[in-house]
This record gives C-alpha cells, sequence and structure tokens, in this order.
C-alpha cells in the first residue's frame, strides 16, 4: 500500500465533500443541535422552572432510576433534585443519541466518497491510476472514518463544556463526563464511525447515487434508538463494562462487514458499475 | 522514436465475456513504438473494454496480453504506471481546480513530491491553463476540461496513451486544437491507441487502424494496405491537352493490366489491376502520341474502407 496516495485520497476526498453543501449542513447543524442546543434546554429547565414542578418530573424519573445499578443509584441518592434531573437527562438518556452523529459523518462522508464518485463519473479516471485495489480502499475509509471521529470528539468536547457551564450555578464543579462516556467516546464512537462507513460500502454496490446511498445508511440510526429505547426501559444501561462490550460487538461486526467489502471493492466489480 | 524496438502491445485471442454477451471476440494485433494505432467501431464494437483489458482494469476470459511485455491482469499497477489514459467523458473532480486535479492524480501516478509542482506548472502552461489552474473545473468551457483531460493522462510522461474519443461533444474548434495536441505528440514519437467513430480524424492521425465490430476485429491495416485489401484494382484518371483519337483511345484500351476504359472529352479513366501499374501506363500513353496534362490515381478515403469493411461483414451475415 502507498501511504502518500492514500493520504492523497483522503485529502481530496475530504476537500470535495467539503465543497457539497447537501453533505456538510446536516452535518454542522446537528452538532449544534446536541452539543449546545440540547443541553442547554436540559440543564437550564430545572433551573428556571419552580422546585415541584422538577419534583414530578424526578418522580417519574424515579421509576426509571430503580432499574438502574445499584452504583448508579448511588449518584442520584447524593444529589438534590434539580441536580438529579440535569444528570439523568444529560448523562444517562443522551448518550446513545450521541452516536448518530459518527454514523451520520461517516456514512455522508462515505456516501460522497464511493456512490458520488461513481455518481460524479470520476470513478473511471481513478481506476486507470496505478494505484491499487488495497490504497483506494483505504484512502476511502480514512477520508470518512476519521473526519467523522474528529468531528464527533470535537461535538463531545462543545458537549462538555456547555454542560458543565450551564449546570455551574446548581453543582459548583466539573462533573460532566461520568466514567461510562470514557469507552462511549473512545471506543464505541470509532467502532461506530466504521460501522457508518463499512455499511455505505457495501450499499454502494447497490445503488446509483449520493442520496440513496446516504438514505439507505441511514437506517442504521435504529441501532442508536435501540440502545436508547434500552437506555429508558432499563433493558440495557449504558455504564462502563456495557459500552466497552458493545464498543467490542460492533468493532467485530465492523471487521466482518470490511472484509466483505475488501472483496467487493476491485477494479473489476468496480468498473462494471460505470 | 525508433519504430523498430520492442512491441509496446501483444494481443492474441483476446476475449471478453460478460455473460453471454462477446465484449472482446478474439482479437489479435500489435502496436509498435511511437505508432498512433487507431481502433474504430461503432458503439459497443469493444474499443472502451479493449482498453480496460489493455490496462487491467478488466482480466480476460481467455487469451493473452502484454504490454511493454507485462500482463495487465496480474501486473496492472506496473502497467498503469506506463499507460495514460483520456477517458470518454473527461471525469474531473469538478469542484476542486485543475491545479488540485493534477496534483493528486500526479501524487497517484507517484511523480515524486520534489517535481510534482514543478511537473504541474509545466502541464497547466503547455495546455494554456495556467491563467485559470485555480478555477474550480465546473466553471471550465468543455474544450479546456478537454486539454485538463489530456494534461491529466500525459502528466507523469506515460510511454503509452488512450485516447477514447478525444473529440467527442467538443465544438469544430476545440476539436481542431485537440487534434493539432495529438499529432504534436505523434510527431514526438508518442504511442498512441486512438478510440473513435470520427473517420476523418483516425485518417489524419493513424498509421494502422484495426476495424471492429461486435468485440472482433474485421480488418486490420494501414490505409493503403486496406484500401489495396479491398480494392486491388485502381482508377486512374488521366487529362489530355486534346481529347484522343479512335486510334489512340484503342492504344489505351489495349495495355496487359487495363480491366476497363472510358473516356469522356479529354478525360479518360482506366481501372487497373494494380496501382504499380500507374507509371507504365502512362509511359504507354505518352509513347501513343498523346499529351498528358494530367494524372490522378483515385483514392479511397478511410471511410470509404470503414463502410466497405462494416457493410461487407452485414453481408456476410445475411
Amino acid at each position: 500500500m502507498n501511504w502518500r496516495s492514500i493520504r492523497a485520497i483522503a485529502l481530496k476526498d475530504y476537500k470535495e465533500v467539503r465543497q457539497n453543501k447537501a453533505a456538510w449542513i446536516p452535518a454542522l447543524v446537528l452538532p449544534l443541535i446536541f452539543a449546545v442546543a440540547m443541553p442547554l434546554g436540559f440543564t437550564l429547565l430545572p433551573q428556571l422552572i419552580p422546585t415541584e414542578d422538577v419534583a414530578q418530573e424526578m418522580g417519574d424519573l424515579q421509576d426509571l432510576i430503580v432499574l438502574m445499578p445499584p452504583a448508579i443509584q448511588q449518584i442520584f441518592a447524593e444529589t438534590s433534585l434539580e441536580q438529579g434531573f440535569i444528570i439523568y437527562m444529560t448523562a444517562f438518556l443522551f448518550a446513545p443519541m450521541f452516536l448518530i452523529m459518527p454514523l451520520m459523518f461517516s456514512s455522508i462522508i462515505g456516501a460522497d466518497s464511493f456512490v458520488g464518485e461513481r455518481e460524479r463519473k470520476t470513478m473511471e479516471a481513478l481506476l486507470y491510476t496505478p494505484s491499487s485495489d488495497g490504497t483506494l480502499f483505504m484512502g476511502k475509509i480514512i477520508a470518512s472514518v476519521v473526519p467523522a471521529i474528529l468531528l464527533s470528539w470535537f461535538t463531545y468536547a462543545v458537549y462538555i463544556i456547555v454542560v458543565n457551564a450551564a449546570s455551574w450555578p446548581l453543582f459548583g464543579r466539573i462533573w460532566f463526563p461520568l466514567p461510562a462516556w470514557w469507552p462511549l467516546m473512545f471506543w464505541l464512537t470509532p467502532a461506530i464511525s466504521l460501522l457508518g462507513m463499512a455499511a455505505t460500502v457495501l450499499i454502494s454496490s447497490r445503488v446509483k447515487t449520493f442520496m440513496e446511498a446516504y438514505q439507505l445508511t441511514g437506517s442504521l440510526v435504529i441501532f442508536v434508538l435501540l440502545l436508547m429505547v434500552g437506555q429508558i426501559s432499563g433493558v440495557l444501561y449504558l455504564g462502563v463494562f456495557s459500552t466497552f462490550a458493545i464498543g467490542t460487538l460492533v468493532w467485530l461486526v465492523d471487521a466482518v462487514l470490511i472484509y466483505i467489502s475488501v472483496g467487493t471493492f476491485n477494479r473489476t466489480n468496480l468498473i462494471a458499475k460505470i | 522514436m525508433d519504430k523498430h524496438m520492442d512491441t509496446v502491445i501483444e494481443v492474441k485471442e483476446l476475449h471478453r465475456l460478460f455473460g453471454d454477451i462477446r465484449a472482446v471476440d478474439g482479437l489479435t494485433f500489435e502496436v509498435q513504438p511511437g505508432e498512433v494505432f487507431g481502433l474504430l467501431g461503432p458503439n459497443g464494437a469493444g474499443k472502451t473494454t479493449t482498453v480496460r483489458l489493455l490496462n487491467g482494469l478488466l482480466p480476460p476470459s481467455s487469451g493473452s496480453v502484454r504490454v511493454f511485455g507485462l500482463d495487465p491482469a496480474t501486473q496492472g499497477e506496473q502497467v498503469r504506471q506506463k499507460t495514460g489514459v483520456l477517458t470518454e467523458s473527461p471525469s474531473h473532480y469538478e469542484r476542486l481546480s485543475a491545479r488540485e486535479n493534477l496534483t493528486f492524480y500526479g501524487t497517484l501516478t507517484e511523480i515524486p513530491e520534489e517535481k510534482l509542482t514543478g511537473r504541474v506548472n509545466e502541464m497547466l502552461a503547455f495546455f494554456e491553463l495556467d491563467g485559470r489552474a485555480d478555477d474550480k473545473v465546473e466553471t471550465y468551457s468543455k474544450g479546456m476540461k478537454q486539454r485538463l483531460a489530456l494534461a491529466r493522462a500525459l502528466l507523469h510522461q506515460p510511454p503509452l496513451l488512450f485516447l477514447d474519443e478525444p473529440t467527442s461533444g467538443l465544438d469544430p474548434e476545440a476539436a481542431q486544437q485537440v487534434n493539432a495536441l495529438i499529432e504534436s505528440l505523434s510527431h514526438k514519437g508518442q504511442t498512441i491507441i486512438l478510440c473513435t467513430h470520427n473517420l476523418t480524424e483516425a485518417e489524419r492521425l493513424c498509421d494502422r487502424v484495426a476495424v471492429m465490430n461486435t468485440g472482433r476485429v474485421l480488418a486490420l491495416g494501414s490505409l493503403v494496405e486496406l484500401s489495396r485489401k479491398l480494392w486491388p484494382a485502381t482508377w486512374v484518371d488521366v487529362k489530355f491537352w486534346e481529347a484522343p483519337s479512335a486510334s489512340q483511345f484503342e492504344a489505351a484500351k489495349n495495355f496487359s493490366g487495363v480491366k476497363q476504359v472510358q473516356v469522356e472529352s479529354a478525360l479518360l479513366s482506366a481501372r487497373l489491376e494494380s496501382k504499380e501499374t500507374i507509371p507504365a501506363y502512362v509511359r504507354h500513353l505518352v509513347e501513343s502520341g498523346l499529351s498528358i496534362l494530367s494524372v490522378n490515381p483515385r483514392a479511397h478515403s478511410l471511410e470509404d474502407i470503414y463502410f466497405a469493411i462494416q457493410n461487407g461483414r452485414k453481408e456476410g451475415e445475411q
């Protein structure tokens, strides 16, 4: 594999997607909502509404908190009503939602990179270069996965700052992120990014346009929604161990999908679809 | 460039099937260094598939291919290092500039980092794109895009160049510019495979052509060779100072190698068994007392040859 070529392919794809407003505008709007608007709402709400209303909300949440492991229940036992509400909403309920971002980022860039290249009729010229199939594939993986991970981490960083800053009057200290967020950010997020990309590569062989690929990969959001339902219902709680375990499972799925993708990503298959 | 150096392309009994469709069906030809070789044929003749097979983008179903002695199916990377391809549609990254496009392809064709910027600038200047090198390609005219595509194909100085319909979709002025470029490359000894159905262009540019249809080569050779194969007899028009007398007309008919003679006033048209007979026939006319003003052997254009071959195929099929 030629790393200079891999870097050139990744940078070229990145430059291209940066010029595609249909791709990056949703990628910019969602982090703004997730990292700024929603945490501001969750943290400022209990500080603005009367305590008895928070108490009523917390009463409803109490039914869910009892489903959590004892160590987590202890966190809520040591907090005020308002603090408990903020912790539940920002650190637990909202955590799976953050996985939409790496998934979305990698599938947007991946769809633009794999399907967009074909749609814009630039694939053929690329296939006539001396670069090996492996180099082209690796370049495109890096083009979609690395920015997805970096953008997700940037969004996490903004979220952490906003949550701590907005809840400062109630907590008076930096309390976020909780331990379960570390494997979420550094283990599960890269795995999910790769999942989005690998799914895009497989889907790309069956669709003709960027939008089709993007919409089909969007169906992976169901996986994130299932995690969220699991979290709300108490069936699956994203703690340190469970997040790490889910991450490991996703990495294994990634390995299988990448293995299949490598098999399909060759000049003979690609040229047949031009 | 020496035309007798090692063969650039050797294709023997090449077949490529897509399901039941024979895209390439028993192709055999060779291309020598410095030659401009035309692949002619209608859409679906197998020209583009042949280019893909020669560059290792597709493996052959059977038969053998050697490009610079390499097998494109197993040594595709080395083969593509030595080839440049102008695809039928220019297919640039339209959201990037010409400079960014060339730099990207220069990296992929492994031009050393320290030489890349210089080479890109050189190509931009050569193709007169330097004035708008940093503009997005989407703002370029068709002619500019085609020049950029040629610059991309030539960027790494490949000894073998494939041009797939190089003037397709261009206005006459831009087409003329591209043809002039191809001619100048040819004069510099560049080996070129030209895929086209523009026969005037092929006649002007190609040393030899392969006329293809449904994946097969129907005829192969230079214009003269193909013309001789198709029409061994040749017509020559001879214009005299004055109309020949009856005895002179008889003398014009009575010459071995003459198959048919027509006279119209001072113009005589004779069908001879070959072009080689013309000088002796002219001598015979002079010796018969005729004053000759001009002698014009009738030449067959590539268009005549092409349609004769293609129509011959259709008649054969019927």
